[in-house]
């Protein structure tokens, strides 16, 4: 037994000890305890330093607003989580914890000196301290101070977890189940509509976990939630899920669940994810999530030893810890005083209850006398001491509103309570409206955007009796929406605790306020003087203080500072809380992991991968791949010894020698089919169709309506009212998509109709000037010699017994066919040719060779050439535009002013002075490398090769007016030197009066 | 994530389903070349991109395909209506409920 725990207290299984080490120490826990209350029980209060003064800091509370324990979690390699909160990590055996912010050790912290320095490091520091000069920026100010401040360090290793992600329809979605929540639960859940009941917690209950002593229904709290549970569990149309955080409420009832499944075990199964992210469409939802407790703000109030007076409650009652020997209460709230008086029944005797207010229900004071606790009413608390721990406090009385004498008093630990304010998270991620109460003083929820209603604590109702009331009543209501007839069942309660209070600013002190230490963020080490600063310098609306002093923007999401800071801005400001106003709280309610978010989009399934049927050909032939879109394509085919220049110059070679082969089947392909396709091709595509004969092929280029070359491709036309589209490999979808658009939304009279068949056809391209000895004797019904199918014809015949479509076309210069199976028959006629042409040295190439026999001859790449701001013109493809059509997409921009301008980028080639040279892609063109910097930058290189079949590299560039500088020498500076370059107009450096292509 | 009404399926489904498409009912012009250059600028770039009532294009790309106009609020992100490529645009005071 450790010494702050109690024996047979609590929830915790004291027959089930749990060892774990913390900073390499080790310590002995329970099942069903937190990181955080197993080490309390080992009187361990330090857990970590604060984020700028490197404070020494305990726990303060008991959940997911915590924000000052925040350590780092490890199980083995790749599993380390980072800023982990103590309060919320279940203990499991073997867990290793860290404390962070701190070096070399948690106690002796080189860093606290910040601490010293605070007057440096006021509100707005970073922007008033380290203005210049400017290159100190970089190098000297925010590194030092990255390396100063901050919380746990980034995981080295990739996460080794999986995570899971999953869709949910339900009618009633519950947030939150404790009384209110599990009150709504049973009132909807009897009425036989699906309601999910979600809890962030690792077991049902919320406050009725802290408060046994409460009776409901005749029964002790805890044997009410336990019979509660068990019906709800019981009941087929309810799900009750644990350790799952609501993380955000989004449009029309969609919310975010994040549910942790094995952080808790101690040895997860193998393979079983570690958080599943839910997206849970309700049609109503319930938000039970209770109030928070507001810490009191005074000098000192950071210390560890120093924490809610809820948490102490919850420590105590639900973990069996004492979280000290000698506590002190310091309350604005009659709250305070029930747990001091648990304490003292546990046989923990408060040193003292100090009460802010003059007054207090006297049945409080009889009962903390009866108990033997001093009480001291309408007092003040100025300061505490104790380093690595609260040692004492420092009280004084309040007369006519002024700070009289002080006393301190010993104590081991200050349980503090300013007060409760409603959670308003999730309701105000709907853009619900906020309403100030002034009766409870705490901003409630007012009018709703979704289907919600918010039960209990959560809209200012304090107490378990209002909690189950106000939760039947929204349960039943919800179930009634979802169109059952539900009851409210009332529930009795004996030995409630209700309370009043009072909301503060800082306590008043009779020392310098300026030299005070008086918290109101702890994660951030914001103060009260630091919120009252940022309103002297001119802050006024409460979103600018918040930036300024970075109130409530740490992990915690402000959840025990948002109101403390709104309190004391709107004093400053001499205006009233409403006034000033809360500022917006936003998703995740708490940090989520990127694993949660990312789900199974990890790894081999962070997205599809398209395969072509040639694909595992390829893959086996030693295929090196590159992704294209979301195509998986074959860049080339290395021999053994090869590097890819190697592989790339000789399957260049052998296709102008003799023979290529390459897979085509990315290429995107549109079946254009109605007696108006031929009208519609003409008004999408800039070139003429209307006289292209059957069986004849046209490039087309196709344009957004803002002039600028959006894609292009060969569009063969196989009747007079059925064209086969080919678009880029990327472009598919996206030409499709535009295809439909103008057709169902601008042309709808038209019949035409579209048709995506990229995947429906397998496509082998044939190239070189052996392509027709080897295809003509698989080729029957077609002749397709030289003068029977000439280049740019197409043709339906049987290729190898194979239904085929027969394109005569080339992307590389040299005589070509490509030829269109059914996709399930493309591996089969790629391994009859690939055998059939070993006599012509049949080469596979790949994307890489592609792309350089196709700048060897000058073809744009859609994309690569050309950036979404080259007119047809500007590519040198002035000639596939039909001059006599009267209108076509993009037709009315080709004659804005700003697109016949002179200066325009035009596409170009460069041959650099030294063939050896090849540029770099992207590289910046100027005329003259010596000017001053920034430099006049003419344009880039779009595409650079080196060239087997001229011996020498070859590039494509867009330069302004680059035709009219044909022969002028430019100039690409580069880091190690500049490179000469000479301008020629046409990009066709090879075969220019293509003879070989029309072989 | 919005729950959106195709008009054509007659089903609210997930927005996932959906693709957005810019402003509606800027019908292509005509005869383009007799347009000014300042009309044709502002048939291709002017928008109304207005806080509140705006009326915009959706295609249901996941779904049956067709381009669909809808009337969505953009202060709160709804959806007031959804309907037909042209059909003429509902009349927002009715579809608010505050039409005298």
């Amino acid at each position: 037994m450790t010494r702050y725990r109690l024996p047979n207290r609590g929830r915790v299984d004291h027959a089930r000890p749990v060892r774990f080490t913390f900073d390499g120490k080790s310590y002995t826990g329970l099942a069903g305890d937190t990181l955080a209350s197993a080490l309390l029980a080992n009187g361990v209060h330090l857990m970590g330093r604060s984020f700028k003064y490197h404070r020494p800091r305990g726990p303060v509370s008991t959940g997911s607003d915590e924000p000052n324990a925040l350590v780092g979690a490890r199980r083995g390699p790749g599993r380390f989580e980072p800023n982990t909160r103590a309060t919320i990590q279940e203990l499991r055996e073997g867990l290793e914890a860290t404390s962070q912010n701190r070096w070399p050790s948690l106690a002796f912290d080189i860093g606290s000196v910040n601490d010293h320095l605070g007057s440096l490091f006021s509100a707005g520091f970073y922007y008033k301290t380290f203005m210049w000069p400017r290159a100190f920026w970089d190098r000297v100010y925010e590194p030092v101070i990255r390396n100063a401040a901050g919380l746990g360090v980034s995981p080295t290793e990739p996460d080794a977890d999986t995570y899971a992600s999953r869709f949910a329809h339900t009618d009633v979605l519950i947030v939150g189940a404790g009384p209110a929540g599990l009150a709504a639960a049973l009132a909807a859940g009897r009425s036989g509509t699906a309601v999910m009941l979600v809890d962030e917690n690792a077991e049902p209950g919320g406050a009725l976990l802290s408060e046994p002593s409460v009776v409901i229904d005749g029964k002790p709290a805890w044997d009410w939630l336990a019979t509660t549970v068990a019906e709800l569990n019981a009941l087929p149309n309810v799900t009750v899920m644990t350790r799952t955080t609501a993380i955000g409420y989004y449009h029309q009832n969609l919310v975010g669940l994040c549910q942790r499944l094995t952080d808790h075990l101690a040895a997860p199964p193998a393979g079983a994810p570690r958080e599943r992210l839910w997206k849970v469409r309700a049609r109503e939802v319930v938000l039970a999530q209770g109030a928070l407790e507001k810490p009191l703000v005074f000098d000192g109030n950071d210390r560890p030893g120093v924490m809610l007076a809820g948490a102490a409650q919850t420590y105590l009652n639900r973990y069996g810890v004492r979280v000290g020997d000698r506590p002190a209460v310091v309350t604005a709230h009659d709250s305070a005083w029930h747990i001091a008086f648990d304490l003292a029944e546990s046989g923990t005797r408060p040193a003292v209850i100090v009460d802010v207010r003059d007054t207090v229900d006297p049945a409080l004071t009889d009962r903390a006398h009866a108990l033997g606790i001093e009480t001291l009413l309408g007092r003040t608390v100025t300061g505490t001491s104790g380093r690595l721990r609260v040692k004492s406090l420092r009280v004084n009385r309040m007369e006519n509103g002024a700070v009289g004498a002080a006393r301190d008093i010993a104590c081991d630990a200050v349980l503090m309570c300013g007060g409760w304010t409603p959670c308003l998270h999730l309701f105000s991620h709907t853009q619900g409206k906020i309403d100030w109460d002034a009766g409870i003083q705490a901003y409630i929820p007012g009018a709703t955007t979704e289907a919600v209603r918010i039960a209990g604590a959560g809209r200012g109702l304090w107490g378990i009796a209002a909690a189950l009331e106000d939760g039947a009543a929204a349960g039943a209501l919800a179930a009634r929406d979802a169109g059952r007839e539900a009851e409210a069942q009332p529930h009795t309660v004996t030995a409630d605790r209700t309370g009043s209070g009072v909301t503060l600013t800082e306590l008043p002190t009779d020392r310098n306020p300026a030299a005070a230490k008086a918290f109101i963020d702890f994660q951030n080490d914001v103060t009260a003087k630091d919120i009252r600063l940022a309103v002297r310098e001119g802050m006024r609306s409460i979103e600018h203080v918040k930036r300024y002093t970075t109130n409530g923007m740490a992990t915690d999401q402000g959840k025990m500072s948002n109101v403390n800071g709104l309190m004391i801005a709107a004093d400053a400001l001499g205006k009233r809380a409403p006034q000033v106003g809360l500022t917006t709280f936003r998703p995740p309610y708490t940090p989520t992991t990127f694993g949660a978010f990312a789900g199974y989009r990890q790894g081999a399934t962070f997205e599809a991968m398209r395969k072509t049927p040639i694909d595992p050909w390829a893959e086996a032939h030693g295929a090196v791949f590159e992704p294209v879109a979301l195509w998986r394509r074959a860049r080339y085919f290395p021999k053994p010894g090869e590097d890819m220049h190697a592989a790339v110059a000789r399957e260049c070679r052998a296709t102008r020698a003799s023979l290529g082969i390459f897979d085509a089947s990315t290429l995107g392909k549109i079946e254009v089919v109605g007696p108006d396709a031929v009208t519609f091709l003409e008004r999408m595509y800039t070139n003429p169709w209307a006289k292209l004969g059957v069986g004849r092929c046209r490039y087309g280029l196709l344009l957004g309506e803002d002039g600028f070359i959006r894609d292009d491709g060969v569009i063969g036309r196989l009747a007079p009212d059925r064209f086969h589209v080919t678009t880029t490999t990327g472009g598919a979808a996206r030409v499709l998509n535009m295809m439909e658009d103008y057709l169902q939304t601008e042309w709808p009279d038209l019949q035409v109709w579209l048709t995506s068949t990229t995947e429906q056809w397998a496509t082998v391209a044939l190239q070189g000037p052996n392509a027709r000895k080897l295809l003509e004797p698989f080729v029957e019904g077609l002749d397709i010699s030289a003068g029977a199918f000439p280049h740019m014809a197409v043709a339906e015949c049987t290729v190898s017994g194979l239904p085929a479509r027969l394109f005569r076309v080339s992307f590389t210069g040299e005589l070509g066919f490509e030829v269109n199976v059914p996709a399930r028959h493309g591996r089969a006629l790629w391994e009859r040719l690939w055998e059939a042409g070993r006599p012509y040295d049949i080469t596979p190439y790949g994307t890489e060779a592609m792309h350089v026999m196709r700048a060897e001859k000058g073809y744009i790449i859609v994309g690569q050439d050309t950036d979404g701001t080259l007119t047809p013109d500007d590519a040198g493809l002035g000639w596939a535009i039909g001059k006599a059509k009267p209108d076509f997409v993009g037709k009315r921009s080709l004659t804005r002013p700003d697109m016949v301008a002179k200066g325009r980028k035009q596409l170009v080639g460069l041959l650099t002075d030294d063939p050896s040279v090849v540029l770099q892609e992207g590289a910046q063109i100027v005329a003259d490398p010596t000017q001053p910097i920034p430099m006049t930058m003419l344009g880039h290189v779009t595409s650079a090769y080196r060239s087997d079949a001229l011996g020498r590299s070859i590039a494509m560039a867009v330069v302004a007016d680059g035709r009219a500088r044909d022969g002028e020498t430019l100039h690409v500076p580069m880091p190690e030197g500049v490179i000469a370059v000479k301008v020629v107009k046409s990009t066709a450096f090879h075969d220019p009066e293509n003879a070989r292509l029309s072989a | 994530m919005l729950l959106i009404r195709c008009p054509y399926c007659e089903l609210e489904l997930p927005e996932l389903e959906f693709a957005y498409a810019g402003e509606a009912h800027i019908a292509r012009p005509a005869d383009p070349a007799g347009l000014s250059d300042e009309e044709w600028r502002d048939f291709l770039f002017i928008r109304s991109n207005p806080k509140g009532v705006h009326f915009e294009r959706w295609r249901h790309v996941n779904g049956c395909a067709r381009f669909f106009n809808a009337v969505r609020e953009t202060v709160g992100d709804k959806f007031l209506a959804t309907y037909r490529a042209g059909e003429p645009r509902p009349d927002v005071a009715t579809l608010k409920g505050d039409a005298k």
